[in-house]
């Protein structure tokens, strides 16, 4: 990663003690995450769940991350790739499974599917398909918020292949000009579908791009889920406080191809390596054997996920479809219009 | 004689591409992992190679940006070829295609054309939910200015893109994920195919049902089963929306007096409502029943598969409406 910009590090998360029980807590979810990605992918391969499965394995830092530097009532805005993020906010397994499996119990009662996770009990806010069509949405978010008087904050993810479409600068223009309070999120995981960085963007780093709109920036890797919320938290007091957009890139990895259909050719396996060597999740879990956090404690918290895991796909196997009858009321609030 | 090869439908589209920026260096590719990925669905599968970076160019994701960079080079004389990932993002491209290629002719009094083709993979595919499952083609069927087409075999796919590359105006051609492996017969040195040429693939003489792209091969199916029941249907493929080919269907709806559009998308307003209203106008004494449409159900793709398959039109469905029509109690 080259050093074109260094925006000014905000407090070091090392300065403070680390709150282990916290870390055991984020910990965890990123485990959830990861298991329950793997759990959809093997569902893919058994045709339980159908059409595009964009996966977060690899990822997880930043959106378990971020999300714990929010309050409950702050909203989340993502992309496709987006059960990480909705599992991070709260959404339960069992929720999320049941609707990858297109089932009646899950979060859109198997209307939405895998690209669009919404939550509303817990302010998540979506997942969209259309390339940065999200973004002005999630300006919009923030726009309640503060038309509204409350200090609700609102994070807004997107990759960096969004970087390049019309949504993304539009969404940042007016957030800058507006003073919402949101903060952008590229998620850098250096490939939009095939296509690495260097032949998406003029200016591989993305944060810059703030500056041009007289907006805050950072910009680090997302190595370490605890540096994550700090810096997050940054732009999140920024943003609740003095009303300020912040533009945040992280860089990140994602292990698996763009969706399940992608072999993901154009990366080396020694590429795919190196990252996985630097994995966020397991970096978290040495750090907690480092703070005395036992063995015997994780392995705990890891046999709790995996009941989790397993009874959300029990749950999603035994749920009952949706029929035809919720086309309609889903379609129009009150009479159809013909 | 020529040799006839059979070709798979991506084949077929990536030879008459290939052909055609063999024979003109002003055609050339633009679009999102056309080159390196060798397309999404690997239409374009060795371009990259064979043409190199200048005529086949990868883009990033900014269809807006690139359809009008396709718009200006095409007023500069230039004839691009414009991938869509898929027909839905080009909502975000709508402005250009709408505003820009559309009335540039007209705007200038005749002094420019924007001679290009946007092509890729339209309506539903898979389960891949309500954003990347919509028929746009009822949309730019609307718009004086562009031609749009829908082929449903491989051949038609191969002669009117040749068609649509050597074409003076803007093309729209709208494909389908689920028709790209679709094999057909193609023979050897195919001429370009005129534009506004429908054609019966199955004549009969019950009812008239008319379709394209996939839902041509639903109606075929429909029509098999339709026969097993002693119905005997006409299927009209239209292959071309805008110019339509009026004269084939009045001919055929004058023969067999009854007439069923199939198409994905919705019904309001749409490409199926065009073709009921020319009928209802030039056959008018000619009909023994009203004209009936099998379009998506009118609420967004669900991404359920059971649910998907009952919004896209079946055989089934179709087998439904047009007993409808040929045992109507007058
Ligand atoms: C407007 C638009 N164009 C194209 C696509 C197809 N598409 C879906 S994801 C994607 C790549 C996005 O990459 P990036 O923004 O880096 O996010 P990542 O998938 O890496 O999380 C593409 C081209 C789309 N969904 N929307």
């Amino acid at each position: 990663m080259t050093k074109e910009s260094s925006p000014p590090a905000p407090p070091s998360p090392k300065a403070s003690p680390v709150d282990v029980e916290h870390l055991a807590h984020l910990y965890r979810q990123m485990f959830l995450i990861r298991r329950v990605e793997e759990e959809s992918a093997r569902a893919y391969a058994t045709g339980k769940i159908g059409g595009f499965l964009h996966l977060y394995i690899g990822q997880e830092a930043v959106g378990v991350g971020a999300i714990a530097a929010l309050r409950p009532d702050d909203s989340v805005v993502t992309t496709y790739r987006d059960h990480g993020i909705a599992l991070a906010k709260g959404m339960s397994a069992r929720s999320l499974l049941a609707e990858l499996w297109g089932k009646k119990t899950g979060c859109s009662q198997g209307l939405g599917g895998s690209m669009h996770l919404f939550d509303k009990e817990h302010n998540m806010l979506g997942g969209y398909g259309i390339v940065g069509g999200h973004i002005p949405l999630a300006c919009g978010v923030a726009f309640a918020a503060k038309y509204q008087g409350q200090d609700r904050v609102t994070l807004c993810f997107f990759g960096e292949g969004a970087v390049s479409i019309g949504g993304f600068h539009e969404g940042l223009s007016l957030a800058a000009l507006w003073k919402l309070p949101i903060v952008f999120i590229c998620e850098n995981n250096e490939y939009a579908m095939g296509t690495p960085l260097s032949r998406t963007l003029s200016v591989e780093d993305v944060s810059l791009k703030a500056d041009a709109y007289g907006m805050a920036r950072d910009r680090f890797v997302a190595d370490d889920v605890l540096e994550v919320q700090a810096r997050v938290g940054a732009a999140v007091e920024r943003a609740r406080k003095e009303q300020a957009p912040t533009l945040v890139e992280m860089r990140t990895y994602r292990f698996r191809g763009h969706s399940m259909s992608d072999p993901a050719k154009y990366r080396t396996q020694t590429e795919l390596d190196e990252h996985k060597q630097r994995d966020p999740m397991t970096r978290a879990r040495e750090r907690l054997l480092t703070l005395e956090y036992k063995e015997g404690r994780i392995s705990a918290l890891e046999r709790s996920v995996e009941e989790e895991v397993a009874d959300a796909v029990k749950f999603a196997d035994e749920s009952p479809e949706p029929d035809t009858s919720v086309l309609a009321p889903t379609t129009y609030d009150g009479a159809f219009a013909y | 004689m020529s040799n006839v090869r059979q070709l798979r439908f991506r084949e077929a589209l990536r030879e008459a591409m290939i052909e055609e920026m063999d024979r003109d260096e002003r055609v050339f590719l633009l679009g999102e992992e056309v080159g390196h990925y060798q397309g999404a669905y690997k239409v374009s599968e060795g371009m990259l190679d064979r043409f190199g970076a200048r005529r086949v160019v990868d883009t990033p994701i900014a269809e807006g940006g690139f359809a009008g960079i396709g718009i200006g080079a095409a007023m500069m004389g230039l004839r691009p070829i414009i991938e869509f990932m898929t027909w839905n993002f080009s909502a975000v491209a709508f402005d250009q295609i709408l505003n820009n290629a559309s009335k540039v002719r007209q705007m200038s009094g005749g002094q420019f054309n924007c001679p290009i083709v946007f092509r890729g993979p339209n309506g539903s595919a898979k389960q891949v939910g309500s954003q990347h499952s919509t028929s746009m083609e009822h949309f730019y069927a609307t718009i004086p200015g562009l031609k749009v087409i829908a082929p449903a075999f491989p051949v038609d796919a191969k002669g009117l893109l040749k068609a649509a590359i050597r074409d003076d105006n803007p093309v729209i051609l709208l494909e389908s994920e689920t028709l790209y492996s679709v094999k057909g017969d193609v023979p050897d040195n195919l001429e370009p195919i005129e534009f506004g040429r429908a054609q019966i693939v199955r004549p009969g003489s019950a009812l008239t049902i008319i379709a394209y792209s996939r839902m041509t091969h639903v109606a075929l199916e429909a029509a098999d089963q339709l026969a097993t029941e002693g119905i005997d249907v006409e299927v009209i493929d239209l292959r071309t929306l805008r110019p339509l080919d009026e004269e084939t269907i009045v001919r055929s709806v004058q023969k067999t007096h009854r007439c069923v559009v199939v198409h994905e998308g919705w019904s309001y307003g749409g490409v199926g409502a065009e073709i009921a209203d020319r009928v209802q106008r030039l056959a008018f004494d000619w009909l023994e029943a009203p004209i009936l449409r099998v379009a998506q159900l009118d609420v967004g793709m669900p991404y359920n598969a059971t649910l998907e398959q009952a919004c896209i039109p079946q055989p089934g469905r179709v087998c439904d409406t047009v007993k409808r029509l040929v045992f109507r109690e007058t």
